[in-house]
């Protein structure tokens, strides 16, 4: 399916939740709890068939965190992107997807390293790139670090 | 006006000659001789964290070719080098390896630190929470090079300075022992 197709067959199919669209990609906004029943519902739906997460990422849009979710498909050959607005800033949480795609496992560690997003379910998750008794998540737009020299 | 003659130590040269008129041997100071053999031999450590040891793998592949000056032998283990190119950005969660590497390294030791990251922390100076601001925090440098990355050429330039340094150190001191001054009295 082509953007337009697909922004129009999402309308359809999940007609409660907001659909917009960028410059490449239609955009479905959901809610923590409707995540994974809809993710494997794209997941397996013979129309869309998305099973390749390839990308995962979240954004300090302060104070909420919004987690991104770029789903491709192998047969289709068509992308789209689904977005989950977190309010909590003090204790972050969302259900992982390791259990829908199983590419989520390194995203979800590395999200959690620099954002300090909590992942329920997640087989192993744990602080990737940084040492484990780092104080604070660098990517947060109100981290504070001495060693950080401003201009 | 004296002109002060030369001095010519007497040697009798035919003591040490063989049946065939030759002499074999030569004569020289430890220093040079130690200096001559560790300028031209210096083992780098095969230690790379990033873009820089791209231009680093070129210097030693066919191109560039840097064993003309004696460097060849990449060792894999820190207790066969002499010398430790830092080449590419330190991390905070790196430091403390590069560290224990530098220990590990066998006296005569020298460090060259390759590009701007392991100079200054060069792109990653300003803003970052990550990245060591230079490697002469944590060990002593010999060589800085510039650049980011530096062509092989600065880097084979580098080297060679490294060797013009070592030519000129003092391989040998031999100190005399102190004299207690209580037991002279």
């Amino acid at each position: 399916m082509i953007k337009e197709e697909l922004k129009q067959y999402l309308e359809q199919t999940f007609p409660s939740a907001k659909v917009d669209e960028t410059f490449d990609f239609p955009v479905l906004f959901l809610t923590k709890e409707e995540l994974i029943p809809v993710m494997k519902q794209l997941r397996d739906a013979p129309e869309t068939k998305f099973n390749f997460l390839f990308c995962e990422t979240a954004v300090d849009r302060n104070p909420e965190f919004e987690m991104v979710y770029h789903l491709t498909s192998t047969y289709y050959h068509h992308d789209m992107m689904v977005k989950v607005i977190l309010e909590d800033r003090e204790n972050p949480e969302i259900e992982s997807v390791y259990s829908v795609w199983e590419a989520a496992d390194l995203y979800e560690d590395e999200i959690y390293d620099l954002f300090g997003i909590r992942f329920t379910n997640h087989p192993n998750l744990r602080r990737i790139f940084l040492t484990d008794e780092w104080v604070g998540y660098p990517l947060r737009k109100d981290y504070q670090d001495d060693r950080i020299i401003s201009l | 006006m004296d002109v002060k003659k030369e001095y010519i130590p007497e040697f009798d040269g035919d003591l040490y000659k063989d049946e065939f008129g030759r002499t074999n041997f030569i004569v020289t100071t430890i220093d040079k001789i130690a200096n001559w053999g560790r300028s031209n031999s210096p083992w780098p450590l095969s230690f790379g964290t990033s873009c820089c040891a791209i231009e680093l793998m070129s210097t030693v592949s066919a191109k560039y070719d840097w064993s003309r000056f004696g460097f060849e032998v990449m060792r894999a283990s820190p207790r066969q080098c002499d010398v430790i190119v830092v080449a590419g950005t330190i991390t905070y969660k790196m430091a403390p390896v590069l560290k224990r590497l530098y220990d590990q390294m066998p006296d005569p030791k020298y460090v060259i630190a390759m590009g701007a990251c392991a100079v200054s922390g060069g792109p990653f100076y300003y803003n970052s929470y990550a990245v060591l601001r230079g490697v002469d925090n944590i060990i002593p440098v010999d060589v800085y090079i510039p650049g980011c990355p530096p062509r092989p050429e600065s880097l084979i330039h580098g080297m060679m300075t490294l060797q013009e340094k070592i030519r000129k150190s003092k391989a040998y001191v031999i100190q005399k022992p102190k004299k207690n001054k209580e037991e002279d009295k």
